[in-house]
């Protein structure tokens, strides 16, 4: 039944091109050109900039702001020096820290955010509409206020999270001295799972109840269920949603406004790394040099999840 | 309906903005200042005595003037880079309220340009210039040239809570002959008082400046060196007395937990230092005088119970040694400024110096001196109101030393902060702390521009 489905929507896209062949090639290029030029403008021209500074040793203070020179690959030796750029507040130290990051959020978003559609799966009540209410508001509320709200969550000597774990005799911990890292991954999974939840309730309330009550009726367990059919109808949205919050979560920088980046680094994910040595310190030729490479490292993840794209219609197909 | 709406309300905002560009020659200025909150007493002085005394004075020449303050909330750190982001691109307030050592970077960048060229040879006309001295014009200078004006000078010694130290026995006042004093005093009071941290002497990048001013610069200084050779013009980056300090630093923080070493990484941790000297968990603190002016101040927020005059006192910081200090003195002090410079993308660059030259006539001073006794650049405006005041210029003054006027200060000063913290944070030995420090130094200025020393 699926396949009939994606086969009909593949049909719908094939018409489409036939349409879209209606248009002379000029005509095309005319109706696309204002969206060429922007991206060129605000994207392109900007990314070849930043490469051409990250030749150089330009700097925003000091006289190298007024006559920056030519410097050739000193600025890439320098965040791969292998002496020093795994200490505490070097570029390697800091991939690492993002790497970290990264897979404990994605998991911790991911994994939530299955369990929350899963528990209510098919249930409505005013439960589930707090729920959902709740967790969105979480992703949407403004970014400074809710880092602000945590500082005070976290704070070792009236926090929240202090005051309930001292409840069951637990703590007191200092959470962003002793734990910062772990701080902000908690910060930034309560903070993005309404997407994976929004993604996966869509995605199992795409599987037809049938096939669900037949695996019962055929006395198949919760998680016979889930493995067998749940699970692999939605694993294509599950993927997308894998490969997304993984580039999204790259590139985060709200994290700095509950820690900036410390205690000594601890927390100074790539973001606010590449934030700290370009606006900071000022150095526009290194700061370029780390976007540059970050800019790489989005574009193999970002190539993964159009691979994964692409993958998918071909299975489809 | 609608649009009509948004047309009348076009209109008088359009309105609105020519009247005030039209009728009125404007002056902005902006300083690190809140109403109520961080240096409030500047937004009093601007606002009720520097504004009205100005249009005042402007409106007996038949000018009609548009003066404007920004209140700028964030630290020091983020102001520097709001101005360096606003002067790249020509833009930003008339007036700026700059700390000295900011000025040679900004210079060369282009970015500022001295009194007379942006608002013309008269500036030397100006009265003020008899009653500063000579040593102080260049507060906010570089290469000889002058770009501002400096508010004064300041000392930094360490504040200690009398009250306590009586409860602990220790007598007051309490004269520290030497580190060993300090570290004997904060074991007793950590003794008397269980769960307190004594001691703090600032360390750490989260700081910024304040870790190099009142922490590493005067236990360095206390070693008798300073971050610069002065006579060779390079930058000391191994030294034994760089060793000194910061094992002084591995004691107070890591070896016997004298001090608190979580305000010296979490942000706000010089705020959370002010809240624990005033309950009493901080016992000695080495700051700077504006801690004395503003920060403890009667009515302040971080004002300890009992009131300031009763149980704040301060002492001078010791050397490591008596005579150990920095130039053979048995304690030391280092000194900054600050001030306000000209934007030399003014549009009104003439009212501009007319208003900070105000600013720094005689009278306006003494209106500040009434808010905020402090200690003034120009001679004749006297620290009257405050005897301690005085007595820290006088006894402090006449050891003090100054940072190193160059471009490349702020940047080594934040590889100093950086030692700091990798020692009291366990990240790395002194030993390893200061090879990392040498490296980074000759990163910035090269092998030619440094001095090692075994």
């Amino acid at each position: 039944m699926a396949g009939v489905q994606l086969l009909w929507r593949w049909e719908g896209f094939a018409v489409r091109r036939d349409q879209v062949a209606l248009l002379s090639g000029r005509m095309g290029l005319t109706f696309l050109s204002p969206a060429l030029l922007f991206i060129i403008l605000f994207l392109l021209f900007p990314f070849v900039w930043v490469v051409v500074i990250s030749f150089t040793d330009r700097t925003l203070l000091g006289a190298s702001a007024v006559s920056p020179e030519f410097v050739g690959l000193r600025n890439y030796l320098q965040l791969f020096n292998p002496e020093r750029w795994m200490r505490r507040g070097e570029f390697g130290y800091s991939l690492y820290l993002t790497l970290i990051f990264v897979a404990g959020s994605v998991a911790g978003q991911m994994g939530l955010g299955i369990i929350l559609s899963l528990l209510f799966y098919r249930r409505e009540g005013v439960l589930k509409e707090v729920m959902y209410t709740l967790v969105t508001l979480a992703w949407i509320l403004p970014e400074a206020a809710m880092a602000f709200t945590w500082s005070a969550f976290f704070d070792r000597d009236a926090g929240t999270l202090n005051a309930i774990l001292g409840w069951f005799g637990l703590g007191p911990y200092d959470w962003l001295l002793d734990y910062p890292l772990l701080s902000i991954i908690i910060f930034n999974i309560w903070r993005g799972t309404a997407f994976s939840m929004l993604l996966m309730t869509a995605a199992l309330g795409s599987i037809r109840p049938s096939y669900i009550e037949t695996a019962m009726v055929a006395g198949a367990s919760p998680w016979q269920r889930f493995r067998d059919i749940m699970f692999p109808l939605v694993r294509p949205q599950f993927l997308t949603g894998l490969v997304l919050i993984t580039l999204w979560t790259f590139n985060v920088f709200s994290p700095f406004l509950l820690t900036q980046g410390g205690p000594a680094f601890q927390t100074e994910i790539v973001a606010i790394h590449t934030y700290r040595v370009a606006f900071r310190f000022y150095e526009f030729g290194r700061g370029s040099a780390i976007a540059v490479v970050v800019m790489v490292i989005n574009l193999i993840l970002a190539s993964v999840y159009l691979l994964s794209q692409r993958r998918q219609g071909v299975r489809a197909r | 309906m609608y649009r009509r709406w948004m047309a009348v309300a076009l209109a008088l905002v359009l309105t609105l903005a020519m009247a005030g560009s039209v009728f009125a020659q404007s002056v902005t200025i902006i300083a690190r200042a809140v109403e109520g909150g961080v240096n409030s007493h500047i937004v009093t002085w601007i606002h009720e005595s520097v504004f009205p005394a100005f249009q005042e004075k402007m409106r007996q020449q038949g000018r009609e003037v548009e003066l404007r303050f920004i209140q700028f909330g964030g630290s020091d750190e983020a102001l520097k880079q709001q101005y360096a982001l606003d002067l790249s691109v020509g833009a930003g307030a008339d007036i700026m309220a700059f700390d000295g050592f900011w000025v040679p970077e900004f210079v060369e960048a282009g970015y500022l340009k001295p009194l007379d060229e942006v608002a013309g040879p008269g500036v030397w006309n100006w009265e003020g210039w008899a009653h500063i001295p000579e040593g102080l014009r260049g507060l906010l200078g570089f290469d000889g040239k002058v770009f501002g004006l400096g508010l004064g000078t300041d000392v930094r010694k360490l504040y200690y809570r009398a009250d306590l130290f009586e409860q602990a026995g220790i007598p007051v006042p309490w004269e520290p002959k030497s580190w060993e004093d300090v570290l004997e005093t904060a074991r007793i009071l950590k003794q008397r008082f269980p769960g307190s941290t004594p001691l703090q002497i600032n360390a750490g990048t989260s700081m910024g400046e304040a870790t190099t001013m009142q922490g590493y610069f005067m236990v360095l200084l206390g070693t008798g060196i300073h971050m610069y050779d002065f006579e060779q013009g390079k930058w000391i980056v191994e030294h034994p007395g760089i060793l000194d300090a910061l094992n002084l630093y591995k004691r107070i923080y890591v070896d016997e937990g004298l001090g608190d070493r979580r305000m010296q990484l979490l942000a706000q941790g010089r705020e959370q230092s002010f809240a624990a000297f005033r309950d009493g968990r901080i016992m000695i603190l080495a700051e700077g005088d504006w801690f004395w002016r503003s920060v403890v101040a009667p009515g302040s927020e971080w004002e300890p119970a009992g009131g300031r005059n009763a149980v704040v006192r301060w002492a001078p910081f010791p050397a490591k040694e008596p005579g150990a200090g920095y130039g053979g003195t048995d304690f030391v002090s280092i000194s900054g400024g600050t001030g306000y410079v000209l934007n030399p993308f003014s549009k009104n660059p003439d009212l501009a110096w007319e208003l900070l030259s105000f600013m720094f006539s005689t009278e306006m001073m003494l209106k500040l001196q009434e808010l905020q006794p402090g200690i003034r650049i120009r001679d004749d405006v006297p620290v009257i109101t405050d005897p301690v005041m005085s007595a820290m210029a006088e006894k402090l003054l006449p050891v003090s030393t100054v940072r190193p006027q160059l471009p490349a200060y702020p940047r080594i000063s934040v590889e100093a902060q950086l030692m700091t913290e990798r020692v009291i944070t366990g990240e790395m030995t002194p030993e390893e702390a200061m090879k990392a420090y040498a490296e980074a130094v000759v990163e910035l200025v090269g092998e030619e521009n440094v001095i090692r020393v075994k």
